[in-house]
């Protein structure tokens, strides 16, 4: 628990710094940058809808790579696996269907947008399965042809007036809870909590983690490491399809294929921060959607037009997050050599209290 | 000064020696020389802090509190480097080799770095020996510093053959057995460890230190390295020897420091202590040294094997032709050298590894091409101890409690695990064998390599089965862990369960075992009664040397009242011949 309480006051910390930089590189008061920041964020009750909106898709997209990461198959698909979901989705929109029938539309709408996440990432899930072929550079793989897909599309279906952008499709929107937003958010409370317990406590996630840990041992336990592979990416892309129809089914009501934002990618650092704890998730997702909401504000209230400003501080937030990660877990210890030199020793000081028992025991 | 003068006829003097882990004490007040030209083992339990003292020694840490004096002077040893130059050298448990470099390439290896040779070279023609100033002009000095450092470069630079000759020099002098030109992946287990100690000794250590040297070795290669230590000794090398082999101990020692809990407990003479004294300064309280045998009515063969061929990863054979049986309520034990194909024959059985020919029944019934789930239901349970004790059988950071549920997770219809009742039976192991942990939620990997082992085997005992196959249980276990596995195994052949004992320590394999199988480059070399044979005639086995199939002219493995009878084997052997010329066909 201690280092919990760590973890959390030097990510203060580095919000406390980052306000200061802010300051200087603005010219201004480092107090009004933390102004706008927090004015960005929650300013107004849309700005409000907006950050929970943001923050439950990344978390989403986060959810998504949960069990693929826990069983340390490295999805870096997420992106391909949302425009996919995106594509088809769109796909049954504009479809005379989508008019006539709007409610069995927007069924089948989740029925194709989850499958065809899934099978984006179930076809590196076989490879990897059957021929051993290295994960991370699939998935990134597939997320090109992703794009190029919806970029092939959009440019079929613009009307040609639009100079190759799809419109606002009329037809096949999910049905609106209270106001676009809410959908969203509600979908992401019922995924995180699903996604909690599925990791935690079922079989199935407990298969996940066995395989994690080492294929062998989960052959020996008698499981087929082959299909848990498999089903645990077609779970991690059909959650991505997920996000890929709520973007253009609830939000944007239309695709291009810049629409994935680069959350896939975003999202691999909401996971691991959030040490694959899905309500821990819940925070590092909020403190990533803050800091680019209220960041974008922060810009336009100091007039600054280049995009590059905001993106380098929020780098150097990001620098200082992972650097504060780095002295959580290991503790730096300086030793004498020989009277006046020094070196400087790193020592793995994980979880103190139960290595000093396996240090004890260990011959 | 009255302590330098004291220190000064030992190569290594402890003072007060105290290392901390955070709160635990590893090593307490530690004190003891080891004199030059003396061999001391290093006894004690599993986390008495044997091997902490050593690396110590070998600077991989650094002490707390005291002091450590070499050749009488007090020293820092802050790297594995300054270690080197103090000629300290350790050989490790697991060997440090390049497979792919023949054996002089791996003494050249990191030998000292040329560069500060040569530097030091150059600057020989600016000052004298002696530290004083070489009169005269610069640039002759300059040239003769150029000229020194071809001489240099010429004597030094990778000169193999060099190397060679002196590596072979050291060789006879203290009567090692090694092709210095054979690559490191064609030679053997203890062909390795030779030359690990010859790579030691090449680079000018006086002081050795040896980390279970013999737990690799056969009887006859432990006589060699036994020759080869007491030849050092002759020169006048101390050397330290970390061990659990009371016997060994015995033999080898001049003297015997014994360490408990990190506690020193004290340096004896081995001439005036014996094995019993030992043990108990080790663990602290009387123990009985005696392995029980104890008698069962033997049932049917629960298990039989014959003719059974498997293939290692690289597609070499592994087992060949290999037949042998096990009856309920007795121990087979399987004895060889490391690598003979003792894993892939643990794997076979348990269907994790595709056989190329040959019938394992169970209980009459072909389990050939069964999943491992079903064999695991069939009663049959493996457990495979590798040399980092945690590779197969346990997920490291998986709590006591998720590694009891591995097999049995599946069980019932809910889609949740049931960890309450895992957690139940977790915590009844843990007071059953006493397995010391904080909590049953701790990560294995947190435990010391007993516990862990307890865990393993306590698991496999739980679910009842009805052959146990189990390789290595106590894999570098301590006296007190390893008797209680002893133990397990010995109940659990008075229930009638058949077990089959992969081990390494002959001396146990012959008080434990009911029979022993040798096994030679996945060659079954003789079955044979424990009662009947003797350490020598195995450890001919195992090296190949003797095999009592051809000797004898005898077939081994096959029982006479087999589940199946003579006409029904046939049959079998029979479709499995017609069922390969089938897939040969396609």
């Amino acid at each position: 628990m201690e280092s919990n309480r760590y973890s959390f006051s030097s990510r203060a910390w580095a919000l406390l710094l980052i306000s200061c930089l802010c300051g200087m590189l603005f010219d201004g008061n480092p107090f009004e940058v933390i102004e706008y920041l927090f004015d960005g964020a929650f300013g107004t009750k849309r700005r409000i809808w907006n950050l929970l909106r943001e923050l439950s898709l990344l978390l989403l997209v986060g959810l998504a790579l949960v069990p693929a990461f826990k069983m340390k198959f490295w999805n870096l698909g997420g992106n391909g696996q949302i425009l996919m979901g995106a594509l088809v989705t769109a796909a049954i929109m504009r479809s005379d269907f989508a008019f006539s029938s709007p409610t069995l539309a927007n069924l089948v709408m989740l029925v194709c947008a989850i499958l065809a996440g899934a099978v984006w990432a179930v076809i590196p899930a076989i490879f990897k399965a059957f021929f051993r072929t290295n994960e991370s550079l699939f998935t990134l793989m597939m997320n090109y042809i992703a794009a190029g897909l919806v970029s092939y599309f959009v440019f079929k279906w613009a009307p040609p007036s639009s100079s190759g952008t799809l419109g606002i499709l009329p037809n096949g929107h999910l049905p609106e809870i209270y106001n676009r937003n809410l959908l969203t958010v509600i979908v992401a409370v019922v995924l995180t909590v699903g996604v909690y317990f599925y990791i935690r406590h079922s079989k199935h996630g407990y298969e996940i983690s066995v395989v994690g840990e080492s294929e062998k041992t989960a052959s020996y336990a008698g499981m087929n490491v082959k299909k848990v592979i498999i089903r645990t990416l077609a779970i991690s892309g059909a959650i991505c399809g997920v996000v890929g129809l709520l973007l253009v089914g609830s939000i944007n009501f239309t695709l291009n294929n810049t629409l994935d934002d680069n959350m896939g990618f975003t999202a691999i650092m909401v996971a691991w921060l959030g040490k694959f704890n899905p309500f821990m998730m819940v925070a590092t997702a909020f403190l990533v959607t803050f800091l680019t909401r209220g960041m974008a504000q922060v810009q336009t209230e100091f007039g600054v037009t280049n995009d590059a400003v905001s993106n380098v501080l929020i780098a150097i937030v990001y620098f200082i997050i992972i650097a504060c990660e780095f002295f959580i877990v290991y503790k730096v210890k300086f030793r004498g050599k020989k009277a006046n030199k020094t070196a400087d020793f790193i020592t793995a000081d994980l979880d103190k209290s139960t290595d000093e028992q396996s240090i004890k025991e260990d011959k | 000064m009255a302590n330098v003068k004291k220190t000064n006829e030992y190569a290594v003097m402890f003072d007060n020696i105290t290392k901390r882990f955070g709160s635990v004490v590893a090593n307490k007040g530690v004190s003891f020389g080891v004199k030059k030209g003396e061999v001391l083992s290093l006894l004690g339990e599993n986390g008495s802090g044997k091997t902490t003292l050593m690396n110590m020694l070998s600077g991989i840490y650094r002490q707390d509190e005291g002091e450590i004096f070499v050749n009488g002077k007090k020293v820092v040893i802050a790297s594995p480097k300054d270690a080197f130059d103090l000629k300290i050298g350790m050989i490790h448990q697991h060997f440090k080799l390049v497979d792919v470099f023949t054996g002089a390439q791996n003494i050249a290896l990191g030998l000292k770095g040329e560069k500060a040779q040569y530097k030091k070279a150059y600057k020989s023609a600016f000052v004298s020996e002696n530290g004083e100033k070489i009169e005269r002009s610069k640039f002759k000095s300059f040239l003769i510093g150029v000229k020194n450092l071809f001489i240099e470069k010429k004597n030094t630079s990778f000169n193999l053959k060099k190397i060679r000759s002196e590596a072979s020099d050291i060789c006879s002098k203290y009567g090692f057995e090694i092709d210095l030109n054979k690559k490191i992946y064609d030679m053997s287990v203890s062909e390795k460890q030779t030359l690990e100690i010859v790579k030691v000794l090449f680079r000018g250590a006086d002081i050795l230190i040896l980390d279970e040297p013999t737990a690799v070795l056969t009887p006859q290669e432990t006589q060699k390295l036994f020759n080869v230590i007491r030849n050092m000794k002759k020169d006048g090398k101390s050397v330290i020897i970390i061990t659990h082999k009371l016997n060994e101990v015995m033999e080898i020692s001049d003297r015997v420091a014994v360490l408990r809990k990190g506690e020193y407990i004290g340096v004896v003479d081995t001439k005036k202590t014996d094995e019993k004294k030992l043990t108990e300064m080790m663990v602290g309280k009387k123990v009985d040294l005696k392995i029980d045998r104890i008698k069962t009515d033997f049932d049917k063969p629960l298990l039989e094997i014959r003719d059974l061929t498997v293939d290692k990863d690289d597609g070499s054979q592994a087992i060949d032709k290999a037949s042998f049986y096990i009856r309920g309520g007795e121990i087979l034990g399987v004895a060889g050298i490391a690598g003979c194909g003792q894993k892939e024959l643990c794997e076979a059985i348990a269907g994790l590894r595709k056989i190329k020919g040959g019938f394992i029944m169970h209980k009459g019934e072909s389990i050939v091409g069964l999943p491992p789930k079903t064999i695991i239901e069939k009663g049959v349970s493996m457990s495979f101890i590798p040399e980092d004790r945690l590779g197969m059988g346990l997920a490291p950071s998986f709590s006591i409690t998720d590694n009891m549920m591995l097999k049995t997770y599946s069980e019932g219809i809910s889609p949740f695990v049931n960890r309450k009742k895992a957690r139940k039976q977790a915590k009844e192991l843990i007071e059953k064998l006493a397995i010391v942990t904080p909590s049953s939620e701790t990560p294995v990997r947190r435990l010391s390599g007993g516990n862990v082992q307890k865990v393993l085997v306590g698991r496999e005992i739980e679910a009842s089965p009805n052959v146990i196959i189990t390789a290595y249980p106590v894999r570098g276990l301590d006296i007190n862990s390893s008797y209680v596995i002893y133990d397990i195994l010995n109940e659990q052949k008075a229930k009638g369960t058949g077990v089959l004992f992969i081990g390494e320590d002959l001396d146990v394999m012959l008080a434990l075992c009911d029979k022993i199988m040798v096994l030679c480059h996945g060659k079954v070399m003789g079955i044979v009664h424990a009662e009947k044979t003797t350490k020598e005639e195995l450890g001919l086995m195992m090296t190949g040397s003797l095999d009592l199939g051809e000797t004898k002219n005898k077939e081994y493995g096959k029982a006479k009242d087999s589940h199946l009878t003579d006409e029904q084997w046939q049959s079998a052997k029979e479709q499995q011949e017609l069922l390969k010329e089938g897939e040969n066909d396609k």
